[in-house]
């Protein structure tokens, strides 16, 4: 498939306008924020996993010189309003535990936030955090989706009755049965994701100021979505939502952490309204691992049947999806989504499963880059078992059942519909780039010498850009200014993917104006449209049709002031670079400038029916997932001895429609495809069997550094999308598609002396009990 | 909780404040002297983003205390750049390369990329990814890191020099 061509700007990887500032020191990060009197925040959280508080003892922390107040739950829980994020909070059936600001008499998991501490500095906040006395009656806890499960299994949360936050199932299926039946081959495993957790880079942090005169709160946040953010402020504070300004500054990343609103921010929002003052809290990074919404921990049992060719006749999936105590944006996961996307780039015929969300005493799970994504874990893992069973490479195995590219619009039998998907043509041209036939010989030879080389295939569709109530729809605001710069409004809020960068790409190519000339707002609940916030792999499809249309409007007003300028019609004129002039005639032309004086100006002689602003909105409303895809293929060499695993080559052949900056697109894939190989190979949030946390630094969440990073090799299939900008959504996919690859390139290694993996992560001592349980 | 002044010299200009004895080097440069350019992610020694120069040698200022740089030189990301703005051949590599997304990381990197280059001018890609490993990046995934320290490297070879 050929690339259509760029454009002046679209499609070109020109130079970000984020980085001089980034690169100097000068971002503007939230712990950067200083207000006058600022007062700062440190939460007393529970060291116990499930207890009752007995009393709660704040006199020796209110003597300390410089604290202000120590506030507990009986101060701020009552007459608080929801925590939970706008689409839980609006939907009368949504499944959420009693949360609160503060615990409400007892803690649900180490790190439970009982009492805030505010003083005149952090440190002094600190020292009278340790001066705060809780009297504990521990309770039993438990720590594990099947201890939650198990018979008379103590109850996270005795206002809910059960561990099981939801459990939906389909109904069973005697023509799947019958297919299991008689199938040539049958695979069934226990597949699980352990925890892990984002880490951003710059922890969670709010600075929260509240006038009671004006009844006013302006608030600095790290957020991925300061709109949402001020709905969940005005509705925790019961203040008007007009009388609410939240603005972002640079953010040091999120990948879902800061997506929704959490519950410290919250509540600093509470502290500062309850107080008058002005309330500054930073997250330091142990609580940042130990109380930020955690991702990830799924078991699922898997089934696929084969014919005696290899083609699945039906997949079954047993789901178990761990929530923590308090999820963020509901029970935090995917649950039936993820089974709905099971099927994936394969002709699956039939399909059951059951869906189950488990409540226990851990932190709450929340968004991390592809929430749904243990599907494709399931499934591609799944494939590789399915493949040593029957024989057949794994590559072919795929090739026999992945949808063709002309067999679209394909609908699974999920009832998913993908169109303008490649699975098969990047399947293809990874394994190409990679050699695959010449890595399996490669592979022989060093078995023979007795070492273990493995390859493994991550094939995946995606959706982004999905039509959820806010998620779906995005509106930009585009203005010449008087002096003829151009400044575009947008409800996104970046945090590391260059959206100032790229929106004012597509306004230069559209507006016809020099990429220089654009400047893009966003952060700012009081300058900028509402938009759902940056997440969910949204912002190119639905904020960049958005500003394409509203710099397209632009474009026609500019042109019909011109016009008259110029004594011209409007469909004769062209606009490019900042100037507008009579197509075949360029000597006579106007700038943009002085278009913008004649708007601008009075006696300038406009007539009353020329545009009297130079602005107008745009809006685009997502009528379906976009789908996207890609193959990942990831070469590895497992050390039988030491069990350590070296990435040999790294292989991505990716269809995220039309780039509008491929340097930007392939940094999102590098840093989606490391996140992953961290979660497989190294990262990993561990409780022990009551519910301590015992990774909460550095020294033992292992993220992986430069050292241990494949270099990547990115290829491209160019199909437009389904939208007037012929993008696709792509910012979370590096995160999905490397999972399985990685996994499945060890567990190929393995299996040529018989040994099997079944759960991550791959750590050197899981690989080398694997290998010595075979005798290898 | 006992005070000391500090006196030091940082990116070229003498610079003077009261510390408590527990404040570090980090806390010191960001909320006494307001250069926010230095971030702190871990607090803990680990991630590098908090790192400057102490006499041209790259240090963690999360794990110094401010009254260690009495009498010193100390250099953060903000000293980097020439006065006029002008990118070191570091930054303009970052720019280049696409060494950075979310930029949080991005100071720490640039510091310690400078005293790297210096010690060793013509690095391989291994002793690059060895050499940076000292520094955590959530966004790049480090490629285009690596990308741009080898481009940093060739041009200072050619002749720009490292600037500060
Ligand atoms: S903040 Fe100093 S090393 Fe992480
Ligand atoms: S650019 Fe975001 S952490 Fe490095």
């Amino acid at each position: 498939m050929s690339a259509p061509a760029a454009g002046r700007y679209v499609g070109q990887s020109v130079h970000r306008k984020e980085d001089p500032r980034l690169l100097t020191g000068h971002g503007r990060y939230i712990d950067d924020v200083v207000l006058p009197r600022l007062l700062h925040a440190a939460f007393v959280r529970s060291d116990l996993p499930s207890a009752v508080i007995r009393s709660i003892d704040t006199r020796a922390a209110l003597e300390l010189e410089g604290v202000v107040a120590v506030l507990t739950g009986a101060d701020l829980n009552p007459g608080a309003g929801t925590l939970q994020p706008s689409m839980m909070a609006e939907n009368p059936d949504a499944i959420v535990p009693p949360l609160k600001p503060l615990a409400d008499g007892d803690v649900r998991f180490v790190g439970d936030p009982v009492a805030v501490v505010i003083a005149e500095s952090r440190a002094i906040a600190e020292d009278a955090v340790e001066l705060v006395d809780v009297d504990y009656e521990p309770r039993e806890a438990v720590a594990s989706m099947e201890a939650a499960i198990a018979d008379g299994a103590p109850v996270v949360h005795p206002e809910l009755g059960s561990n099981v936050a939801m459990d939906i199932a389909l109904p069973e299926n005697p023509e799947l049965e019958a297919a299991f039946a008689s199938a040539a081959h049958v695979v069934t495993e226990r597949l699980v994701q352990h925890r892990h957790t984002p880490v951003p880079m710059e922890t969670r942090g709010i600075v929260a100021s509240y006038d009671r005169v004006t009844d006013q709160l302006e608030v600095w946040l790290s957020t991925q979505g300061p709109h949402e953010a001020r709905r969940a402020f005005s509705r925790v504070a019961g203040i008007p939502e007009r009388h609410v300004h939240v603005r972002m500054g640079d953010v040091g990343g999120g990948f879902g952490q800061k997506f929704f609103t959490p519950r410290e921010e919250q509540t600093i929002v509470c502290v500062a309204k309850h107080l008058g003052a002005s309330v500054k809290w930073i997250e330091d990074r142990r609580e940042n691992l130990l109380a930020s919404n955690h991702a990830r921990s799924d078991i699922a049992t898997v089934s696929v049947a084969l014919d005696a060719e290899g083609h699945i006749l039906g997949m079954k999936f047993d789901h178990l999806e761990e929530a923590g105590a308090w999820p963020v944006g509901g029970t935090g996961g995917t649950g039936p989504f993820a089974a709905m996307l099971l099927p994936g780039p394969y002709k699956v015929p039939k399909v059951w499963w059951r869906s189950r969300v488990v409540w226990t005493n851990t932190c709450g799970r929340g968004a991390y880059r592809g929430p749904w994504m243990f599907e494709s874990v399931a499934r591609e893992e799944i494939m590789d078992f399915a493949a040593r069973a029957s024989g057949i490479d794994p590559l072919e195995l795929r090739r026999r059942n992945v949808v063709a590219d002309d067999a679209q619009p394909f609908t699974t039998a999920t009832g998913m519909t993908f169109d303008r998907v490649t699975p098969a043509t990047t399947l293809e041209q990874a394994a190409r780039v990679l050699g695959y036939d010449d890595f399996r010989a490669q592979q022989a030879s060093a078995r023979a010498e007795g070492r273990l080389l493995g390859l493994g295939i991550g094939l995946y569709i995606e959706p982004t850009s999905t039509p959820a109530a806010t998620l779906g729809v995005e509106a930009a605001t585009v203005r010449v200014e008087s002096g003829g710069g151009v400044t575009v409004f947008l409800g996104t809020a970046a945090h590391g993917q260059s959206i100032e960068t790229t929106m004012a790409q597509v306004v230069a190519e559209h507006l016809g104006v020099d990429y220089d000339d654009v400047k893009v707002v966003q952060g700012d609940t009081d300058r900028t449209p509402f938009g759902g916030g940056t997440g969910g792999s949204r912002t190119a499809v639905i904020a960049g049709n958005a500003t394409r249309e509203a710099a397209l409007k632009v474009r026609d007003m500019v042109v019909e002031v011109a016009a008259h300028m110029l004594e011209a019609a409007p469909e004769d004129l062209e606009v490019a670079e900042g100037r507008i002039a009579v197509r075949g005639t360029p000597v006579r032309n106007v700038s943009l400038a002085d278009v913008a004086a004649a708007v601008h100006n009075a006696g300038t002689g406009l007539p009353s029916d020329t545009p009297r602003l130079l602005e107008a909105t745009g809006r685009y409303e997502t009528p379906s997932p976009t789908w996207s895809n890609a193959c990942h293929i990831c070469t590895v060499e497992v050390h039988p001895v030491t069990g350590q695993v070296e990435i040999l080559r790294y292989v991505v052949s990716e269809d995220c429609g039309r780039m509008l900056n491929p340097m930007v697109v392939e940094g999102q894939v590098h840093g989606g495809v490391v996140q992953g190989i961290g979660g497989v190979l190294y990262e990993h949030f561990v409780y022990d069997e009551s519910g301590n946390p015992l990774t909460t630094t550095f020294l033992d969440y292992l993220l992986p550094t430069a050292a241990e990073s494949p270099r990547i090799e990115i290829d491209h299939v160019v199909t437009d999308g389904p939208n007037p900008s012929g993008v696709k959504g792509m910012g979370e996919g590096g995160a999905i598609g490397s999972v399985p690859a990685v996994f499945n390139a060890v567990a190929d290694a393995l299996a040529q002396v018989g040994a099997t993996v079944t759960e991550q992560p791959l750590t050197p001592v899981r690989l080398v009990e694997a290998l010595e349980a075979v005798g290898a | 909780m006992a005070e000391h002044h500090v006196h030091c010299v940082v990116n070229g200009a003498k610079q003077r404040g009261i510390v408590e004895s527990r404040t570090t080097l980090a806390d010191f440069l960001r909320e006494g002297l307001g250069l926010t350019g230095t971030h702190l992610a871990c607090e803990h020694g680990v991630c590098g983003a908090c790192t400057v120069l102490v006499d041209g040698k790259a240090v963690r200022a999360c794990l110094m205390l401010a009254v260690q740089a009495d009498g010193h030189e100390v250099t953060t990301v903000e000293g980097i750049a020439s006065p006029d703005g002008t990118l070191s051949p570091v930054q303009q590599a970052f720019v280049d390369c696409h060494g950075l997304q979310c930029g949080f990381c991005t100071p720490g990197f640039v510091v310690s990329v400078t005293s790297f280059l210096e010690a060793n001018p013509d690095p391989t890609e291994a002793e690059i990814r060895e050499g940076i490993s000292g520094n955590l990046c959530r966004c790049t995934g480090y490629q285009g890191i690596v990308e741009a320290v080898k481009l940093a490297a060739a041009r200072m070879r050619d002749g720009a020099g490292v600037g500060q």
